[in-house]
């Protein structure tokens, strides 16, 4: 069994009126800024079941903009965050779909990227889906986020690097969509590492995309 | 290695000659690898937030989206400063500040979820009133808060604390055990007395089920919380008389989690029974949906 925190349970300090709902959905903003982390113009939100059906009287809607926009959990300004958005338009859509978590949101930039993540209570998150590839992020790890073309040796290349830096890996998980076709691994870490570090990543032969996403507060 | 269960907890405090809240610093200190100094203070940073959420609070009428909610905590602040209420000061206190939380976290104002947003008066109106009116310092109140925060994790351990998961006994009703403990400890009472008024609190309130209309923290969460924050002092007080449980805590924990299975998933915060399903609520869910719709 995993310990937990004493402050799982009197904390966080988080605008209400929901932890799933509200400081969840701020989480989850904020987890597809940290994996994203390019300026953007546009921003879509797709809210699934619970989110979509209950997510006004909780202010989903706001706290999911607030979080892509870099406001925390506990920051007053998220209640008038539609008075404070600059440059950046915003949309909104509602789905059904049984097959996903009750509280489920896919936040899609400038067209580019879309990752879908849930809250899965507390006002903790899982982010699930990163353009198509399945990941497991949650926000407790320093995490490296990688796509690339499948072939042989690209896990031990990756981990080398990250050995050489002396960081410990505490998970690794990768997905493709066919053998030799496009791949993704994410590689959750104990302490953080440094953009030279990505940096090396990036110019291993056939990776085409690489992140470091920070933990969560 | 964690502690799993309050006889553990109980057991260590006896070994170790340690007070309930020593022992939360000992664990959360080999957890975070952080010394207790520093966890006291990401304690009292919660704690000072309480106090800030309580403060704004009282002064504050806004109205929820709902349109129902907002303005409870008002006609206390006024009334009581008219007449006294039956049980004093204290009681004016817990119930005004446990509404002033509440309301603010409907209102999208900064609380501290303790151990949930909905349930989020409970622990903070209890310590901070009786500290104010018994002139307790401000690292007892920590203690305190550090005994409920070990109480809460005792049960989550067994528990999720939702009501999604086992219905309100899970959130109001254990915030209610929590702030049982915190109070025992701030004024004093042993490692037996503490344990006690939080199984006293816990068995008073087994299957409080969750079926909040509309879906909505509000009805009937709001006002729950002055009931429950009232309900950790009296078992405070029968605890520090020496009123024992007579089942012990680890069967009520082991009791709620059962109760929480065999209730009707109508009544585990999905709004489809209950409180959500009566016909004030059903009309009230059309005004709602209309204005949902308008935006």
């Amino acid at each position: 069994m995993e310990q937990k925190s004493l402050f799982s349970v009197i904390s966080p300090i988080m605008v209400g009126p929901s932890s799933s709902h509200t400081a969840g959905a701020v989480r989850l903003g904020l987890m597809a800024r940290n994996i994203y982390k390019n300026d953007f113009s546009k921003v879509k939100f797709v809210l699934y079941n619970s989110f979509a059906t209950t997510g006004f009287g909780h202010g989903t809607d706001k706290g999911l903009l607030a979080g892509v926009l870099g406001y925390h959990v506990d920051d007053p300004a998220i209640k008038n965050i539609f008075d404070n958005v600059k440059n950046v338009s915003y949309s909104y859509d509602y789905a059904e779909d049984i097959s996903r978590h009750p509280n489920s949101v896919d936040i899609t930039f400038d067209d580019k990227m879309t990752i879908s993540g849930d809250s899965v209570g507390a006002g903790e998150i899982r982010i699930n889906c990163i353009n198509g590839f399945s990941v497991n992020i949650d926000g407790t790890y320093d995490t490296l986020l990688l796509m690339y073309k499948d072939r042989p040796g690209m896990i031990s290349t990756v981990s080398d690097i990250i050995q050489k830096q002396k960081v410990n890996i505490a998970s690794l998980h990768c997905d493709r969509d066919s053998k030799g076709g496009t791949a993704s691994m994410y590689v959750a870490l104990d302490i953080p590492v440094g953009e030279d570090v990505v940096e090396k990543v990036r110019q291993i032969k056939d990776v085409f995309f690489v992140t470091n996403i920070r933990k969560l507060k | 290695m964690a502690i799993i269960s309050f006889s553990e907890l109980e057991k260590k405090c006896a070994e170790e000659n340690k007070s309930i809240y020593e022992i939360a610093l000992e664990e959360e200190s080999v957890l975070s690898g952080d010394i207790s100094d520093v966890i006291r203070l990401r304690v009292l940073e919660d704690l000072l937030a309480m106090k800030d959420a309580v403060r704004n609070g009282l002064v504050s009428e806004e109205k929820a989206v709902s349109g129902w909610c907002g303005d409870d905590c008002q006609k206390l602040v006024k009334s009581f400063a008219a007449r006294q209420s039956l049980f004093g000061k204290v009681f004016e206190k817990i119930t005004a500040y446990a509404l002033a939380t509440a309301e603010e976290n409907l209102r999208m104002g900064r609380i501290v979820a303790c151990p949930t947003a909905g349930s989020c008066g409970i622990v903070p109106s209890v310590i901070i009133a009786v500290a104010e009116e018994k002139k307790i310092p401000e690292y007892q109140q920590i203690n305190g808060l550090l005994t409920a925060g070990i109480v809460g994790l005792i049960v989550s351990n067994k528990v999720q604390l939702a009501g999604a998961v086992a219905g309100c006994q899970a959130e109001c009703g254990v915030a209610s055990a929590m702030a049982a403990a915190a109070l025992v400890q701030m004024l004093g009472g042993n490692t037996g007395e503490i344990i006690n008024a939080a199984a006293l609190a816990l068995k008073n309130i087994l299957g409080l089920t969750c079926d909040p209309v509309c879906g909505l923290v509000e009805v009937p969460c709001i006002k729950r919380n002055a009931f429950l924050a009232v309900h950790a002092v009296t078992a405070a007080e029968l605890a520090l008389c020496g009123v024992e449980s007579k089942i012990p805590i680890d069967e009520i924990v082991d009791t709620l989690k059962i109760t929480g299975q065999l209730m009707s998933p109508l009544l585990k915060e999905t709004s489809l029974g209950g409180l959500a399903k009566t016909k004030t609520a059903l009309e009230l869910e059309k005004v709602l949906h209309s204005q949902n719709d308008r935006t």
